[in-house]
This record gives C-alpha cells, sequence and structure tokens, in this order.
C-alpha cells in the first residue's frame, strides 16, 4: 500500500530552489532512508511532508503530497502532524518533566483521563525501550536524561500521539555508537507498526536499517532503489561517488 | 616590555572603580533616608491621617493612594502589554508596519512622564470625562509603563527557543496551544522582571499623576475609583515645597516609606520569579 505520494515536489525559499521535481512513493511499513551531502534537500523534504516547512519565510511549493490518496494542504494541519510523526536531529525534550513530555502531544489533542494518559505515557515508553530506565522517575526533568535518552524520551512523545508515519531527522547526528544502535533497533521494530522516513547523513546506518535509500543531491531525487542495491549497483555514478566518500 | 598581567590589573581596578561609582550613590541615598527617616516611623505615621496642615500626624492616605494607583495601573497595563507583546513576537509578520510599531513602542518608553500626564489631563479627565480620579491617574500610569511591560515582555518571549515552538507544533498541536503550554509558562519569569520595572515606575512618579488624580490635601480614603486620593510622591513634593515649616524627619520618613513600598512590591515580584525560574528546565 502506498502512503506516501509525492509528485513534482518543488520547493523554493525566497530565490532559493530547494527541491527540483522529487517524486517518489512511500509505502507503507517500509524505511525509506534518504541521504546526501548537506544541503541536497534532504530535511527540506522531510519538513515539507508535514508541513512543518510553511513555518519558514517566503516558502513556495508545487506539485502534490498526498497521503493516502489525500493531498496533505487539504488535511486539517493539526491531524495531519498527529498522523505525521517527527523526531529531530537533536533531543529536543520540551521544558516538562519525563510524564508530561510524552504525555504533551495527546493532552493538546483533548486526552484528560489520567488513567488512559499514564496507560499511553507507559506503552510509548516501553515502545522507544525507555520504560525501565525512567519508570522510576517519571516527574523529573527530561533535561536530566542522557542525550541518548533524551532522543528515545523525544521517539516515545512522537509515538504517543499515535502517528501513521514517522519522519525521523538525522536522528543520530548528536549521540555515540551505543546510543546510536538502541535508536536503530527502536526503528527496525517500529517499522511494523509505522512507516518511516529517516534522513541521515551516516550512510552506514541507512545500509543498515533502510528497506530503501533515496539519494538526493542539489535539491533532485538522482535514485531511489532497494537499499541492497543502492550500496552494491547504483544506476548513477554520482550515487556511487557519494557512497565511497568522494564527495560530500 | 608590556606586561599583560599588569594591563589586567590595571584594567581590573578602573572596571571595579567604575562599579563601585554606581554603588555608592545608591548605598548614600539608602543610608541617609533611612538614617533621617527612621526616627518618623512609628505606628502612628503609618496609619493616620496627616494632621496640623501635613506638619504631624500620618501619611496612611498617601500609602493607600500609591498602592491603589499602582494595583489599578498593573491591572490595567499587564494584561496588554503581554497581550500586544505575544502579537508581536508570535504573530505579526516582520513588515514595515511592525517595525514602525516596535520603533514607536521603544520611543514610547523615553517620552518625559510630565507629558504622559498631559495626555491623561487630556484624554482621561477632560474627554472621558473621568475626572481627576484613581481612575484617570492609574490609566495614565499604566500607559507610561506599558512600552516597558511589552518590550521586556516581548524579550521575554523571542527568548524561549524556536526548537520547543517546532517541536510543539510537529505533535499536532495548534499555534495557540504552543504559546499557552510552552512559550508562555517559560516567559514568565522575563514577563515578571518587565512588571518590576513597571512597578517601580509607577510608585514613584510625580509628573503623570499631578493633572489626574493626585489630591493636594485630603484626610481621608478614597471612596472610590472615581475618587481623588493622595499619593507618596506627591505628597513628598508637597511637603518639601509647598508646606513651609514641615519636620525634615517627616519628609524623609515619607521617602523612607515610599522606598519600603517599592522594594516590597518588588520582592513580591521576585519571589514569584524565583519560583518560576526553579522551574525552568532547560
Amino acid at each position: 500500500m502506498v502512503k506516501f505520494d509525492i509528485r513534482d515536489l518543488d520547493v523554493w525559499f525566497g530565490p532559493v530552489h530547494a527541491l527540483k521535481k522529487v517524486s517518489m512513493a512511500v509505502e507503507a511499513n517500509e524505511i525509506v532512508s534518504v541521504i546526501g551531502p548537506s544541503n541536497s534537500g534532504k530535511t527540506t523534504f522531510l519538513r515539507t511532508l508535514n508541513r512543518l516547512s510553511d513555518l519558514t519565510l517566503n516558502f513556495k511549493m508545487a506539485g502534490t503530497i498526498r497521503l493516502e490518496q489525500e493531498n496533505i494542504n487539504d488535511i486539517d494541519i493539526g491531524l495531519l502532524r498527529k498522523k505525521i510523526g517527527m523526531v529531530f536531529a537533536l533531543p529536543l525534550p520540551l521544558p516538562l518533566s519525563i510524564f508530561d513530555n510524552v504525555a504533551y502531544g495527546i493532552r493538546m489533542h483533548g486526552m484528560k483521563n489520567k488513567k488512559a494518559l499514564e496507560k499511553t505515557v507507559e506503552g510509548s515508553l516501553q515502545e522507544a525501550y525507555l520504560w525501565d530506565e525512567v519508570k522510576d522517575r517519571l516527574g523529573e526533568s527530561a533535561f536530566k536524561l542522557s542525550g541518548g535518552q533524551q532522543q528515545r524520551l523525544c521517539i516515545a512523545r512522537t509515538l504517543a500521539v499515535e502517528p501513521e508515519v514517522i519522519l525521523f531527522d538525522e536522528p543520530c547526528s548528536g549521540l555515540d555508537p551505543i546510543s546510536t544502535a538502541k535508536v536503530e533497533d527502536a526503528m527496525v521494530k517500529l517499522k511494523e507498526k509505522y512507516t518511516i522516513v529517516l534522513v541521515t547523513n551516516n550512510v552506514k546506518q541507512a545500509a543498515r536499517v533502510g528497506d530503501r535509500t533515496a539519494f538526493f543531491l542539489n535539491g533532485e531525487l538522482i535514485e531511489l532503489d532497494e537499499t541492497d542495491r543502492i550500496f552494491t549497483a547504483p544506476k548513477d555514478k554520482r550515487t556511487d561517488g557519494y557512497i565511497r566518500g568522494k564527495f560530500g | 616590555m608590556r606586561n599583560p598581567y599588569r594591563t589586567q590589573r590595571i584594567a581590573f581596578f578602573f572596571l571595579l572603580l567604575a562599579t563601585l561609582l554606581i554603588v555608592v550613590p545608591v548605598g548614600l541615598i539608602v543610608v541617609i533616608i533611612v538614617q533621617k527617616g527612621l526616627p518618623a516611623i512609628n505606628w502612628q505615621f503609618l496609619s493616620d491621617i496627616p494632621r496640623h496642615g501635613m506638619r504631624a500626624g500620618g501619611i496612611f492616605p498617601a500609602i493607600v493612594g500609591t498602592i491603589y494607583l499602582v494595583t489599578g495601573a498593573i491591572i490595567f497595563a499587564l494584561p496588554i502589554g503581554l497581550l500586544a507583546a505575544i502579537y508581536l513576537s508570535e504573530y505579526s509578520k516582520d513588515n514595515f508596519l511592525t517595525r514602525l510599531i516596535k520603533l514607536a513602542i521603544v520611543n514610547l518608553a523615553g517620552v518625559p512622564s510630565v507629558v504622559f500626564g498631559l495626555f491623561g489631563l487630556a484624554l482621561f479627565v477632560v474627554f472621558f470625562k473621568f475626572g481627576a480620579s484613581i481612575l484617570s491617574g492609574s490609566l495614565t500610569l499604566g500607559i507610561m509603563i506599558l512600552p516597558v511591560i511589552i518590550t521586556t515582555s516581548r524579550e521575554a518571549l523571542e527568548s524561549v527557543p524556536y526548537s520547543f515552538r517546532e517541536v510543539s507544533l510537529s505533535l499536532g498541536a495548534s499555534k495557540w496551544q504552543t504559546i499557552r503550554h510552552i512559550v508562555l509558562p517559560n516567559a514568565i519569569p522575563g514577563i515578571l522582571t518587565g512588571t518590576i520595572l513597571g512597578l517601580g515606575r509607577a510608585a514613584g512618579e510625580t509628573a503623570p499623576i499631578l493633572f489626574t488624580v493626585a489630591a493636594f490635601y485630603l484626610p481621608r480614603l478614597p471612596a472610590s475609583v472615581f475618587d481623588q486620593a493622595m499619593a507618596l510622591p506627591y505628597h513628598l513634593y508637597v511637603i518639601s515645597t509647598q508646606v513651609p515649616n514641615v519636620d525634615e524627619k517627616i519628609r524623609y520618613g515619607t521617602a523612607l516609606v515610599l522606598l519600603m513600598l517599592v522594594l516590597m512590591m518588588n520582592l513580591i515580584a521576585i519571589v514569584i520569579r524565583y519560583k518560576f525560574r526553579k522551574m525552568k528546565k532547560w
């Protein structure tokens, strides 16, 4: 089943043409990794999917993005962002307790029942492999957690609103290898229930977790294929060059 | 050869000197006022009405008047100032009009207080027919401290990291929910700082209340917001310049009470601010 159907997507920020005629489809329950050098439009691509790009000054887009056949511009923006969760590059806990961080989203969507809140918080923290580490200190500030724990908290916070798609924007760029491994484990598990788009600067990470991999360069989608194929026999020589570390 | 450590010591000396030059006058003012005013302070001075043409008795009506005026000014200026600050920092687009408004607000903070007094006289006392009253005085003081509150609140709101807003929005929260639950709670300490500055100014100014509320001599408490009232700064001016043969200690006693009153109001705001700062979690 096609989750995201992106056709001829162009994005401009003022005079800057950030994405050029990008077309791709994202299947349900797969992990699509997006790789490419910095300034290639990866993050812009991700932020356009949940309409976070709308916040940027002078943003303009052309083309269509459909989430399960429905144009994302026609979906209520609150509902759209509930359906499409996002985990940012740096761990960004809100200045609240661990519990309140995870509960924030569902509270904003109107959930008041204390029992239900507690159940969702516990479930989300478990899904993000964090529950055992924080279950006795849910009232503490989220800033007391380590970087890796904070990032898993952010994942739990995203899961709590029951999204269909999760966008990861270089989620491990600030983490040590062990924390990275934990986050990657979580992602692979999560794909059973969610569709994942992962932007990463780490080519090896894309190789480890991605079902398919997309290579972006200067705002263009150069190549999208099965991860194995991209890493063994890419069609485009620019893809090959980037993966071998010749530029970027 | 130049010795960088000696240069540093000399620089430190001048920096320290400059700091002391600021502290010394403040300390001296406080010491002199306390020294000369403290003998006047007793229960009667704080709780009695002025007697014998303000040469004896107490200053109770002036204390009450100042508290009313400052409270009124804050009730008026804080909500409006905060809402304006929220609009300017969260909603307004960065265009020529917005920049003009921001510039106007900054300039408004520099307008001499006597101009506010005349403005209050024309608008509230005469045009709205509130007469010389606590209402007119509070509104005038409120308008005077609005720019301070708007500017500091705006800075407080803008100092809340942008990433918090993005996170909140990315979870599907609306813009107002984001402001209400994430931005505002984290901006409260800064907003209170602005309020403290406003409070101090409103309590101490004479010119804005001169035409709008202050009574020369009113030996009773104001009956309603449409009543005139005595106020400490104006009372101080009156007994210092308009009434002959007022005992020096009464004058300094009045100044001391005004100083303490402002200090106490600031203290309350500082305590609240401290409580919120401790909650700050990043």
